[in-house]
């Protein structure tokens, strides 16, 4: 064939950090902190409401549901959201369930961004929004993020949004591993945000169930619309089991909401017991640690370590490449370069920093 | 400022779809819905057993590897070398997807785009066309045409003229889309008419994507074949299956694609920039049984065959029926679909919304008079075949 085999789609988006770094974890690591999810279980009342799906005999929850969410989960989810957003929802218009975050993010782009347009990606990132932004012809625009990030900084990225007309992508997946008190504020709650946000939201990362590939977006119609021709040209249904127990693992919630039993609270108390814990332990081991408020990820500055492992002008890898793969094949620990969470024009900025994940029993 | 955000110029077109319009009404309890291609048969018991099994396993609830769990491709890879005497590479060869229609997704978003013509066959799976749009190409039209001036009683009388095939490739042909069996007729494509077709992907260097979710559904006296195990073809072919239609399991939306590392790398490029890993416990049980079907893929009970059996009695019943209601199935070879000349008829459709084709029509007064539904066939063709399918009805007997 004389033109290329693939798509022009898929130029510049064939690299992916996590083929190499998973086989080096794989390869080499007894503790494995890189790669963000759980070692330990999904709570039980999860795994139990699966099961009993299984169990009840209605085997039609093995066919084909409602392709943009099974009505049980989108009327939960549109039940739980409501509290959260104090706006009325529509179970059938506001809510999309998608394979994972990662597809609802897809859709997003997909659907709403052109060839042409410019997207803003706040530095560092979830790697995907800059392969899937450029998938859709877009531009992206880094922006990086400076230590402090507040409410009045969501206030003016809002006031922004509206006086240019800009639509907002809010990836919230970790809207429950909030600490020490803190509060996660919901962008689409503010001034004027509501009808130009997509809130992205994931089962995986709530239920501790990354496996599941559960996730949904909620917003207005006039934007999700879009995003459901995306999902009925794309994969059209999502897995229906799982969505039915993943309906039932909110309603327990929705039942227990702001009780101490609630898992939505267990696990950030939980996670932050494992947060404190690995900040001392990188402190005592030199590292320096930056304490999270949220998620379940800590970046550590690892310059103190230059004697152990010199810079190399020479090499073509950032610093933080070659420090991970040096501690992950000597001392068993894998983690993530942070330069890989940044564009190629900002790289080299943040490379001595890497990224541990604590969702981890140990 | 006015709100001036709309839909992408790639999903222009692309939102309205006839399921939304049937599913909705084939909702209501009352009436007896022949519709939609979903089984209400239960899938067998070991595949729901190893999916309770799973559900107990921890690790099995997190992500797995993107391109697909090392169980289940390794599964597929097995089952796939022995039915095609080839060794397929469950690394490489293999990506597994959220249902057959992800792969067709992946497939057209990795090899197909602006400035490509694709060439699709009439009726179709509805969703081809707005897929290959999506990707900014052109699909290119060819209709099945009955041998014998309508009285056909068989799928097999459905067929190609190979010289307007060949006249349907050029340059720029990236791709055909083949579905062996064929949804909705249930033509199981021969060997002479795969080899037609292949003949042209070779001569004009053209892919093929070959949706075969149907592979086990052959009935007696057919013989599914594949167009990768053509000469030649192997390189230049995406096979597409899907575990909804092997297992009864529609729900689990999970499909798989298998072609050459060359063409099943930029699939996977197009997988981990969309959704990256599918559920870990459903691949997993699923792979377990496949390993339970491989070790009896030499027996007659083996799913991949007992199932076919038991609907091709419904197949029997199902024609039987409709003869006696004075209709003319056209019986087919494969698949769980059956297409049904209506205008023998002459229902009075007179009163109903004249904008519609003559099938939509019908179906929308079969199911308020008869409280019986089934989908319009005019929705699986292009707009200038729309007149020679609008007589057909299709009605799925996996029930």
């Amino acid at each position: 064939m004389s033109r290329p085999l693939q798509a022009r789609r898929l130029e510049g988006i064939d690299k992916n950090i996590w083929v190499e770094f998973v086989k080096l974890a794989a390869t080499y690591s007894k503790v494995n902190l890189g790669q963000g999810f759980p070692d330990f279980p999904a709570p039980d009342f999860l795994t139990e409401a699966l099961t009993r799906a299984l169990g009840g005999g209605n085997h039609m929850l093995h066919q084909y549901t409602r392709a943009f969410g099974h009505p049980a989960l989108v009327k939960v989810l549109a039940q739980f959201f409501e509290k959260l957003l104090g706006r009325d929802l529509d179970p059938m218009t506001n809510v999309m369930v998608t394979v994972g975050a990662y597809q609802a993010l897809f859709c997003c782009f997909q659907a709403l961004v052109d060839e042409g347009d410019e997207v803003i990606i706040i530095e560092p990132f979830f790697d995907c929004y800059e392969p899937m932004v450029k998938m859709a012809g877009g531009t992206p625009v880094f922006v990086p993020l400076r230590p402090v990030f507040s409410r009045e900084e969501l206030g003016l990225i809002a006031e922004l949004c509206v006086k240019h007309d800009v639509l907002c992508i809010s990836d919230e997946v970790y809207e429950w591993l909030v600490y020490d008190g803190k509060q996660h504020i919901r962008i689409a709650s503010l001034q004027g945000m509501w009808d130009r946000t997509v809130i992205v939201g994931s089962a995986g990362k709530t239920f501790s169930a990354t496996g599941w590939k559960v996730g949904w977006v909620v917003g207005p119609d006039r934007l999700l619309q879009h995003l459901r021709t995306v999902h009925q040209n794309s994969v059209y249904h999502c897995a229906t089991i799982a969505q039915e127990a993943v309906a039932q693992g909110f309603q327990r919630e929705l039942t227990l909401y702001g009780k101490p039993e609630s898992y939505f609270v267990q696990l950030p108390k939980e996670l932050q017991q494992k947060r404190d814990w690995l900040v001392q332990s990188l402190d005592d081991l030199g590292m320096k640690p930056i304490i999270p408020e949220g998620t379940y990820f800590l970046v550590a500055d690892i310059s103190p370590f230059k004697s152990d492992v010199p810079d190399a002008p020479d090499s073509d890898e950032p610093y933080d490449y070659r420090f991970t793969k040096w501690m992950v094949k000597n001392k068993g620990l894998a983690a993530i370069p942070l330069s890989a969470f940044y564009s190629e024009a900002h790289k080299n900025n943040y490379t001595n920093f890497i990224r541990f994940c604590f969702a981890k029993v140990r | 400022m006015p709100f001036r955000h709309k839909n992408t110029r790639r999903i222009e077109g692309l939102d309205s779809n006839v399921w939304v319009e049937f599913t909705k009404v084939a909702a209501d309890p009352s009436i007896v819905n022949l519709g939609q291609g979903l089984p209400d048969i239960s899938p067998p018991s070991y595949v729901k057993e190893e999916l309770a099994k799973v559900a107990a396993v921890d690790r099995l609830n997190q992500y797995t590897r993107g391109f697909g769990h090392p169980s289940l491709v390794k599964a597929l890879s097995q089952v796939y070398e022995k039915v095609c005497g080839r060794k397929i590479d469950p690394l490489t060869d293999v990506l597994v997807t959220v249902g057959a229609y992800g792969s067709l997704f992946s497939t057209i978003q990795a090899l197909v785009e602006e400035g490509d013509e694709v060439i699709i066959i009439e009726p179709f799976y509805d969703c081809y066309e707005p897929m290959v749009k999506m990707a900014g190409a052109k699909p290119v039209f060819i209709p099945l045409r009955c041998k014998n001036d309508g009285n056909t009683a068989s799928s097999a009388d459905w067929v190609l003229d190979p010289a307007e095939l060949a006249n349907k490739f050029n340059s720029k042909t990236k791709a055909i889309i083949l579905n062996t069996p064929h949804n909705p007729i249930g033509k199981v494509f021969t060997r002479e008419e795969l080899q037609v077709i292949a003949d042209l992907c070779i001569k004009h260097d053209t892919l093929c994507i070959s949706d075969e979710v149907y592979e086990w559904l052959v009935y007696k006296g057919n013989k599914h074949i594949k167009i990768a195990m053509l000469p030649g073809m192997w390189e230049r072919t995406v096979t597409i299956g899907s575990a909804g239609k092997t297992y009864s399991v529609t729900g689990w939306k999970l499909g798989w694609s298998i072609g050459p590392e060359h063409l099943i790398k930029h699939l996977q490029v197009v997988h981990q920039n969309t959704l990256y890993t599918c559920p870990t416990p459903l691949q997993e049980a699923l792979a377990q049984a496949f390993w339970i079907d491989y070790k009896r893929m030499d027996d007659p009970d083996c799913y991949f065959y007992s199932l076919s059996r038991e609907l091709e009695s419904k197949r029997d019943r199902m024609a039987q029926l409709l003869k006696e209601a004075g209709l003319k199935p056209v019986i087919p070879d494969g698949g769980y679909f059956m297409i049904v000349d209506v205008s023998t008829l002459n229902v009075d459709l007179s009163d109903i919304d004249e904008k519609q084709p003559y099938d939509y029509k019908f179906v929308k007064w079969m199911i308020a008079s008869k409280k019986l539904s089934a989908i319009p066939l005019s929705a699986f063709c292009g707009p200038e075949t729309k007149k020679q399918f609008e007589k057909y009805i299709r009605f799925c007997f996996i029930k």
